[in-house]
């Protein structure tokens, strides 16, 4: 069995304590999280967590078996068995001396991100996409030097009306 | 005993735990109870839970028992669910009260324990302050309980009481903690007592896919060497009857797993005894030789494969029913999964069950469990724990509820007592927590008045919930308290002996207290036996005794344990040690 990249979309009661209840049972059976989102779903009081985990098949199985058990989950959907749209969000705040900036924004336009912020030698890029688009955004800007990075985790969602 | 002596019929009291009076937390908690059915709770004040000890004082229909610590409380309240299927309740207040309960929540949940604890905790205005005798139990338990509530709204409290019960007892059971604070064990709303539950986070699976109970019988038909492994969940679904069924229908030897112990009856032709590390012969061999292995209600805990590789290496297709789903393909890989009760799988097969072709397989059987049955080299000038056990089982014809602690003498109670009946055998198979033994024993007393009780323990695991003894004497509770004194820490000498080559770091109990006296002290009484003449004497006079008894037999201190399956190695790789 391979080791893979999973999406995994959890539909939580909205409750104090869920978010804990969700990574606490990742983490005490060994269960790896790349990166976990959380936000409101699209009814009252649900939230949907975005977890991306690695595993081979049993894992996962096992990964969603587990969650099932917890009281508060109602729905776990293995998104990367469908196609789907997974993005994420970056702010990178990166050195950008005056002379720098023109190079920098010539990066920032070819990968459609934005500039959202000016400073006096640095500037916050806002860049959006899939993971790997993130990555590379990060490693074209890191020879100006990156400041500070900071990454939302993978939101998804299956395309079309596969639910 | 303190036996309830209401004289108020069921139907009078209901109607009057039902009216919509305006009331506190702590009197809804208190109603709810009583309308759950609940009619022992065991329980420790303290400054959080003063507002619920306070309702209690002067109600007739409540009935608490005060422990000595709250490990005492929640054994208690485990060894009362486990003799009974109804859910224990426990009470503690918050902090170190909570915190002393976190073995017990931990022990019932790896035991599938229906439990509902109740915490109390400091007011919702002081939470996350770290306030004085405060502590994050909903946070600490998160991993050993099936589900948790911090009820934050007296106007919830009746809700939440009636899921946690809900939720304890139904589906895969387990420990449910409900955490109070303070003010809203003060706080006032009119009570409404739910009719009914509705999470829709939580459906368990119980009855079970037709088509893959059909596939189970069509294996069984076509199978030659077919084993059940009966576990804990047969007795927690009250399923034994069915499962005797069963095994008369399809004609299967059956090994009872630790916690299953009980749940077939070991008078059965087709019983092959316990399996695992102190397993015996005609239960691992088969294990290691059947075509077909079918799991009922047990999980493939280590201690029963060993080493999983190596594990029923000849079964062609292994059947596992189980209530929980994330049970299936855990640990072994399983053709033929049947989730759901397993009461209802058992009944859903029996209606059509068949025969395997097993008879040839049977004899084979039956030959290993007559050729090597359990054996130890007994003695006439030192008493042999062995022995003992024995002398406990003929002399209460396998009828005493037992509970044990952990240790050597939980393994010669397992395998030289004979369960003929569920819920007779309560030990912490799971988390395997000393402690357990005496204290439990209290509980099923408590459901049980007029049942022997015997708590099998050793002089380790004795003392370390002996101030419960105070509880046995104060409430005339007449458990037959036993010590297996080795002076030793055994199942670690045993260790160090076999696996550590004789390196004993450690074990020495020595400084132990004249458990005889220790009993007296707390006014319950004192017997000990040395030898074989002096065992029958003593353990005869603690069963004519009407209250409880403490009877102390001083034993061999180098005994072991045998058969023996070492970590890493594979069932039929068995140490025969003394019982060759
Ligand atoms: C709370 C706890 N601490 C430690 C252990 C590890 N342990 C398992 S068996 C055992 C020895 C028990 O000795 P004793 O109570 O004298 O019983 P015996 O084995 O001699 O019958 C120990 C220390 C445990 N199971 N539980």
């Amino acid at each position: 069995m391979s080791i893979q990249r999973h999406t995994v979309s959890v539909l939580v009661n909205n409750q104090p304590g869920v978010l804990q209840r969700v990574s606490g049972l990742f983490g005490r059976r060994g269960f790896n999280i790349d990166s976990i989102t959380v936000g409101e779903s699209e009814e009252p009081g649900l939230s949907r967590m975005v977890i991306v985990t690695t595993g081979d098949d049993k894992t996962l199985e096992q990964v969603s078996k587990q969650l099932y058990k917890l009281i508060d989950v109602i729905k776990v959907v293995d998104l990367s068995s469908n196609p789907m749209v997974a993005r994420e969000l970056a702010l990178i705040k990166v050195n950008a001396e005056p002379s720098a900036r023109p190079e920098i924004l010539g990066v920032v336009e070819t990968f459609r991100a934005a500039v959202v912020d000016i400073g006096p030698s640095s500037l916050i890029v806002q860049v959006v996409g899939d993971s790997d688009k993130i990555d590379a955004m990060v490693e074209l800007l890191k020879p100006y030097g990156i400041r500070e990075l900071s990454r939302t985790g993978v939101t998804a969602m299956i395309r079309g009306s596969v639910k | 005993m303190n036996v309830q002596t209401t004289e108020k019929s069921k139907e009078q009291l209901r109607a009057e735990l039902l009216k919509p009076d305006v009331i506190t937390g702590s009197e809804i908690l208190l109603r709810s109870l009583l309308l759950e059915g609940v009619d022992c709770v065991f329980g420790y004040p303290g400054g959080a839970v003063l507002y619920i000890y306070d309702a209690m004082h002067g109600n007739p229909d409540f009935n608490h028992l005060l422990t000595r610590h709250e490990q005492g409380a929640i054994h208690a309240a485990d060894g009362y669910a486990r003799s009974t299927g109804k859910v224990g309740v426990c009470i503690a207040t918050s902090g170190p009260g909570a915190t002393n309960l976190v073995t017990g929540i931990a022990t019932a949940y790896m035991d599938s324990v229906p439990l509902v604890v109740i915490t109390g905790n400091v007011a919702t205005t002081v939470i996350g302050t770290d306030a004085f005798q405060e502590a994050d139990i909903t946070g600490i338990t998160m991993p050993i309980t099936k589900h948790s509530y911090l009820v934050r709204d007296v106007k919830d409290l009746p809700r939440v009481i009636k899921e946690a019960f809900h939720i304890a007892n139904t589906g895969r059971k387990g420990p449910v903690l409900i955490d109070i604070p303070k003010d809203v064990s003060n706080a006032t709303c009119e009570f409404h007592y739910p009719e009914t539950v509705n999470i829709r986070g939580y459906n368990p699976t119980v009855m079970p896919n037709k088509l893959q109970v059909e596939k189970m019988l069509e294996a069984i038909a076509e199978s030659e060497r077919p084993v059940i492994i009966a576990g804990g969940g047969v007795v927690a679904a009250d399923a034994s009857a069915e499962l005797l069924e069963f095994v008369e229908k399809t004609r299967i030897p059956v090994t009872t797993t630790l916690l299953g112990l009980g749940g077939f009856p070991s008078s059965h032709e087709l019983w092959m005894g316990m399996p695992g590390m102190h397993g015996t012969y005609a239960a691992n061999m088969a294990l290691q030789s059947c075509d077909l292995l079918i799991s009922i209600g047990a999980r493939f805990d280590d201690r029963v494969t060993m080493k999983v590789k190596g594990f029923a290496p000849q079964a062609k297709k292994i059947v596992h029913i189980d209530v929980d789903p994330a049970e299936i393909g855990k640990i072994i890989e399983t053709a033929i999964p049947c989730v759901g009760d397993v009461k209802n799988v058992l009944q859903l097969a029996n209606q059509k069950a068949k025969p395997a072709k097993s008879e040839a397989w049977i004899e084979t059987v039956k030959e290993n469990v007559k050729n090597k049955p359990l054996r130890y080299k007994d003695s006439d000038t030192e008493l042999k724990p062995q022995y003992v056990i024995e002398m406990i089982n003929e002399t209460t014809r396998g009828e005493a509820i037992v509970t044990t602690d952990v240790g050597q003498h939980q393994m010669w109670a397992a395998q030289y007592y004979k369960f003929n009946h569920p819920r007779s055998m309560i030990t912490s198979g799971g988390l395997g927590t000393m402690g357990f033994g005496f204290p439990s024993a209290i509980g099923a007393q408590m459901a049980h008045p007029d049942r022997t009780v015997v708590s099998i323990n050793g002089d380790g695991g004795m003392q370390m919930c002996s101030q419960e003894l105070a509880v046995c004497a104060i409430n005339n509770i007449p458990v037959k308290i036993v010590v297996i004194n080795n002076q030793v820490l055994g199942m670690v000498r045993q260790w160090q002996e076999i696996i550590y080559d004789n390196r004993y770091s450690h074990i020495d109990l020595a400084g132990s207290p004249d458990f005889v006296k220790l009993a007296e002290a707390y006014g319950v009484k004192g017997l000990r036996a040395t030898n074989k003449e002096e065992a029958h004497k003593v353990w005869r006079e603690a069963l004519d005794t009407p209250g409880p008894v403490l009877v102390e037999f001083v034993v061999r201190k180098g005994e072991n344990v045998y058969p023996m399956v070492t970590q890493g190695s594979t069932l039929d790789e068995m140490i025969m040690g003394d019982s060759e």
